[in-house]
């Protein structure tokens, strides 16, 4: 199974509507609820990140019966120091944004710790890649 | 506990999402930042937050958490009521402040 969810940077009111779709998909699809809920985490993390941090961008959502694989694209600023944007506490974030309550700089690290495999490519002034991978038994790969 | 016993006893005011007031409540966590509550807040909590604006549902609902309750007599966005109603999260408010709240909900919880 495979879809696609587009995300428009700056659009609060539409941030989270991907992992809101994607919970309802895994949880149609019976998936272990634990494991459901660290994918959707993740993604909703992704989802804020290029809403808050970049212009537009694109999720493609891909599940078979062992795993979810996940592919943020978007069109942005980039990361120059992904080791640093991971790092917890780390933000650049606007003042705007931290009002909300955005920007502790807790997103990117809530990602690694709720998927199983993720992966960060960056180009500064084009863009970014997160690959995020969730298997569906404990013990697979 | 559900959200509907907080009410009486703490003197709650329900402002919407009626649906989710049968909800039961495991815990409680207390944050202003999205991130943090994702990451930390565990499912069935109530979170007391002064966030009014729309994507607290959205956090409330993907973390299948109880309730929120809005702190200081804050009262939600048009769009966070909307939300809360279509979700079934409900959203409360007390006119304490988070300190005082927080602390009456630690005792009626540390009672269950
Ligand atoms: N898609 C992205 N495009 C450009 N920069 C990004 C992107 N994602 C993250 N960053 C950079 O990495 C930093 C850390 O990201 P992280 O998600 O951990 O924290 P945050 O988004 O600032 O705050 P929080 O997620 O806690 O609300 C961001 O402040 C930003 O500088
Ligand atoms: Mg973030």
């Amino acid at each position: 199974m495979q879809f696609r969810h587009k995300i428009a940077g700056g659009d609060f009111a539409k941030a989270g509507n991907a992992a809101i779709s994607v919970k309802k998909v895994l949880s149609q699809l019976n998936i272990n609820h634990t494991i459901a809920k660290k994918i959707v985490i993740a993604l909703y993390e992704g989802e804020v990140n290029v809403v808050a941090h970049a212009w537009s961008g694109i999720v493609d959502v891909e599940i078979d019966e062992n795993q979810i694989r996940i592919l943020i694209t978007d069109k942005g600023p980039g990361i120059e120091d992904i080791e640093q944007a991971m790092k917890e506490g780390y933000s650049t974030a606007s003042p705007q944004v931290r009002e909300m309550g955005f920007g502790a700089g807790l997103g990117l690290s809530n990602m690694r710790k709720n998927s199983d495999f993720m992966n960060i490519t960056s180009i500064p002034g084009e863009g970014t890649v997160v690959e995020l991978i969730n298997n569906f038994r404990p013990d697979a790969g | 506990m559900k959200i509907s016993d907080l009410t009486n006893s703490l003197g709650l005011e329900v402002i919407c999402g009626q649906q989710g007031l049968t909800n039961e409540i495991r815990g409680c966590y207390v944050s202003d930042l999205l991130s943090d509550v994702m990451g930390t807040a565990r499912e069935g909590d109530i979170w007391i937050t002064l966030q009014t604006h729309q994507n607290i549902i959205a956090v409330a609902s993907l973390k299948d958490l109880a309730g929120i309750i809005l702190v200081k007599g804050l009262v939600p966005e048009t769009e966070t009521v909307e939300k809360s109603n279509s979700s079934g999260i409900p959203v409360l408010s007390t006119s304490l402040d988070t300190f005082t709240i927080a602390g009456k909900m630690y005792e009626l919880l540390k009672k269950e």
